[in-house]
């Protein structure tokens, strides 16, 4: 394989293509509410109507409205279809000659498309997920060519650093660095891993760059390794998506069909193999020494930290670990160069960033916003407000290591520090909205559980202290608890956040004490009042 | 490699490179709390009670696992880390049942001496009282997991003295147990040697040999250290 075998592919691909396409999202959203059989259906009318040779029906990726779905798009013409049943097939194919039908219209000007900018999901929904010459023919895999031949590990290394990129998966740490420190330290292998173990309540985002642009992350993940000095990599995916992991799967056979994987790739001396673990349902394998431990066949568990797995990872070995979105960053950047990814953002938090918007919002679904946008930008333009007018109390962001974040702080602008400055973290991009009507003890509490169902056990903080914790705010919802044990709940917080062992149980206090200290009312005023559940 | 020289508890001294922040620490006459450390098994971080403060680190390290450099700056025991100690042993009180008048290691407990160490008069917490089992089916040592305190002592014992692994650890959370084999019945355990290690590792009384009752457990976690060193090469 050389770049002209991969502009031919394209081209070929081009000419090939009819003119008339109709895109149907198939990602895991759309698919259960029914994609598939609306796909099945559109093809049915159209071979009865003898168009088929004329319209292509292909199956793609996350159009990002995932509350509105499934979702239909017309190509070349970009109408797009909104809440679309079987029963639709024969309007929108009629629509094909006679314009867009009102019913299903789905509003493109609306802030929910104009105010993102996707880098990260620019393809999503707009090519085939499980065929590699779609991806080519958008320019895939030519930025890893031009990586290869044209530049050296370091120059690949100060790019990323110039540009100023930082990790994804939610701690925010520079990428370019990260890169640097395992592209030094001395081991006779390196290993690159994709941590796609994404386990947040309420995030999808990896999961959908994953089903509907798996390409794009492989890619990424070449480049990384071509700069770290990596031959072999593994994407740590959790079991509980299926559809993604058919997909990757996919993805690197024909990947290596091509030679754009495995050996030699472009006729270089540059080997890059990926394969894909599966996690077996553990949140904490989602820490990267517990993730590192899961492929090597031990028990999920996280070790303490230093030595970090960019000197000491799998195997003992020098380890990239990166996020899915942070991978998916690489190729745009090294397209458009450091400069052009630095002047999206802000000073300290530069590129876009991917969420999940859910919760009591009229716009749920996957968006992909540039850091600096507000709270309430996110909330009130693109996700539209709540569904029935009720005024929003809060956003939760970072999921269980996160904080929820009061409305009267909206204007706080996306970033990093801004966000870990009023109590959450930007996390790996969930997104919760809340409503007037949420309580506030019953949010703490519901990630309290979860993390006292997903602590290892391994060290004493985070193993009791969550269930301790979890106890203290079913009492106090029960109106049960007395006023010493709202103390008992902050000296447990400190207690986990300042001793336990990994990030699990040193965030897992964060949504308890960022809604004391925004509604610490609503924790007072469940002291010694007996409430009645029975309703 | 030079030898080190650092500042614990304001005291100027020298440690062995590669030597852990809880050796230097004991060298230097300073007792700290510990746990899941045993002398001569490998290190896992796991009951934070010898995390110490280390000037210019933003988070708690543990000593165990921390090796000294140049310089360092260590407190061992600022108020805040003894309350942080006494919080945790209190958490491991109340965890399982840990019921002293009528356990085999009354007396010789480690867990009994934290909590004595640490100034527990009292737990703040409410006890979970779980429903554990006994398994006494191995015909030499039984095992009450109402004791247990998930140190997994006796898993690296097993695993990386006696080279067995028998033991190990299934579930995740409060739920964690110690188990033996393919979580059966440890009488049935096909691999067991019954060579007692874990026993002699065993922090409490949660495993222990058959016919000892109340207080009659020794304590004998050094034995494991002075195999290792009956091991060591000498000509």
């Amino acid at each position: 394989m050389d770049l002209h075998e991969l502009e031919a592919i394209a081209e070929r691909e081009q000419a090939q293509r009819p003119h008339l396409r109709i895109l149907c999202c198939a990602a895991a959203g759309c698919q259960a509410s029914g994609a598939l059989e609306i796909k099945r259906r559109l093809e049915l009318v159209l071979s009865a109507a003898g168009k088929l040779a004329e319209v292509e029906v292909t199956p793609v990726g996350c159009m990002g409205l995932c509350g509105h779905g499934p979702l239909v798009r017309i190509e070349p013409e970009g109408t797009v279809f909104e809440r679309v049943t079987p029963a639709d097939a024969e309007e929108i194919v009629s629509a094909l000659e006679q314009g867009p039908c009102n019913v299903l219209h789905c509003d493109l000007n609306h802030p929910f498309f104009t105010r993102q900018q996707p880098i990260v999901l620019r393809h999503c929904g707009r090519i085939n997920p499980e065929r590699i010459e779609d991806y080519i023919a958008v320019g895939g895999y030519r930025t890893l060519y031009h990586v290869i031949h044209d530049l050296t590990p370091a120059e690949v290394i100060q790019i990323i650093a110039r540009s100023g990129l930082r990790g994804r998966g939610g701690a925010g740490y520079p990428t370019g660095l990260k890169w640097a420190t395992v592209a030094k330290s001395p081991g006779e292998r390196k290993f690159v891993i994709c941590n796609a173990d994404e386990g947040d309540p309420g995030a999808f985002m990896d999961r959908s760059v994953l089903e509907s642009d798996p390409h794009l992350v492989l890619e990424g993940m070449a480049i990384a390794a071509y700069a770290v000095g990596a031959e072999q990599g593994f994407i740590y995916v959790r079991g509980e998506y299926p559809l993604a992991i058919e997909r990757l799967q996919k993805a690197i056979v024909q990947a290596r069909r091509l030679g754009l994987l495995g050996a030699q790739i472009f006729e270089s001396g540059f080997n890059f193999r990926v394969d894909i673990r599966v996690g077996a349902g553990a949140f904490v394998c989602g820490e990267e020494t517990a993730l590192i431990a899961s492929i090597e066949g031990r028990r999920g568990q996280p070790r303490p930290r230093p030595p970090y797995p960019a000197e000491k990872g799998l195997w003992g070995m020098p380890t990239l670990i990166n996020n899915v979105e942070t991978f998916a960053n690489v190729t745009a950047i090294i397209e458009n160069g450091p400069e052009w990814f630095r002047q999206i953002g802000t000073e300290k938090s530069k590129g876009t960033k991917v969420f999940a918007l859910t919760g009591k919002i009229r716009n749920t679904g996957l968006i992909e916003v540039p850091m600096g946008i507000t709270l309430r930008e996110i909330v009130y333009e693109i996700g539209d407000g709540t569904p029935d007018g009720t005024p929003v109390k809060a956003v939760q962001t970072g999921g269980p290591s996160g904080g929820c974040i009061p409305a009267e702080l909206f204007d706080t602008p996306v970033d990093y520090e801004s966000l870990a400055a009023v109590g959450s973290i930007m996390g790996s991009g969930g997104m919760v909205v809340m409503d007037e009507h949420t309580n506030m003890v019953d949010v703490a509490r519901f990630y309290i559980e979860f993390c006292k169902d997903e602590s290892c056990g391994k060290c004493i903080p985070c193993r009791v202290g969550t269930v301790q914790l979890f106890n203290l705010l079913t009492k106090l919802r029960n109106g049960q608890a007395q006023p010493r044990d709202l103390d008992t709940i902050e000296e447990l917080c400190e207690l986990m956040r300042e001793t336990s062992l990994c990030g699990l149980g040193q965030s897992a206090p964060n949504p308890v004490l960022s809604t004391l200290q925004y509604f610490r009312h609503e924790y007072e005023q469940l002291i010694g009042v007996e409430v009645d559940h029975g309703s | 490699m030079a030898a080190k020289t650092l500042t614990i508890d304001d005291h100027l001294v020298s440690a062995r490179p590669g030597e852990t922040l809880l050796e230097a620490i004991r060298e230097a006459g300073i007792v700290i709390p510990t746990l899941c450390h045993l002398d001569g098994l490998s290190d896992v971080g796991a009951c934070r009670l010898c995390l110490v403060e280390i000037e210019g680190q933003r988070r708690l390290q543990p000593a165990c696992m921390t090796m000294v450099s140049e310089g360092m700056v260590v407190r061992t025991s600022t108020p805040r880390l003894q309350a942080y100690r006494r919080q945790i042993v209190e958490l491991l009180f109340a965890e399982r049942n840990h019921v002293c008048a009528v356990c085999v290691a009354s007396g010789n407990c480690e867990l009994q001496r934290l909590a004595a160490m640490v100034g527990m008069d009292h737990v703040r917490y409410d006890y979970l009282s779980p429903d554990c089992s006994v398994d006494i089916s191995h015909p030499r040592f039984g095992i009450d997991h109402n004791r247990c305190v998930l140190c997994t002592r006796c898993v690296r014992a097993c695993d990386e003295i006696e080279g067995v692994h028998t033991w190990d650890v299934a579930g995740r959370g409060v739920q964690a147990r110690v188990i033996t084999d393919m979580n059966q019945p440890w009488g049935t355990s096909t691999t067991c040697t019954s060579c007692g290690k874990c026993q002699l590792a065993c922090p409490t009384g949660a495993i222990f040999p058959r016919g000892v009752t109340v207080g009659e457990r020794p304590h004998a976690s050094e034995r494991i250290a002075l195999i290792i060193e009956a091991r060591k090469q000498r000509w």
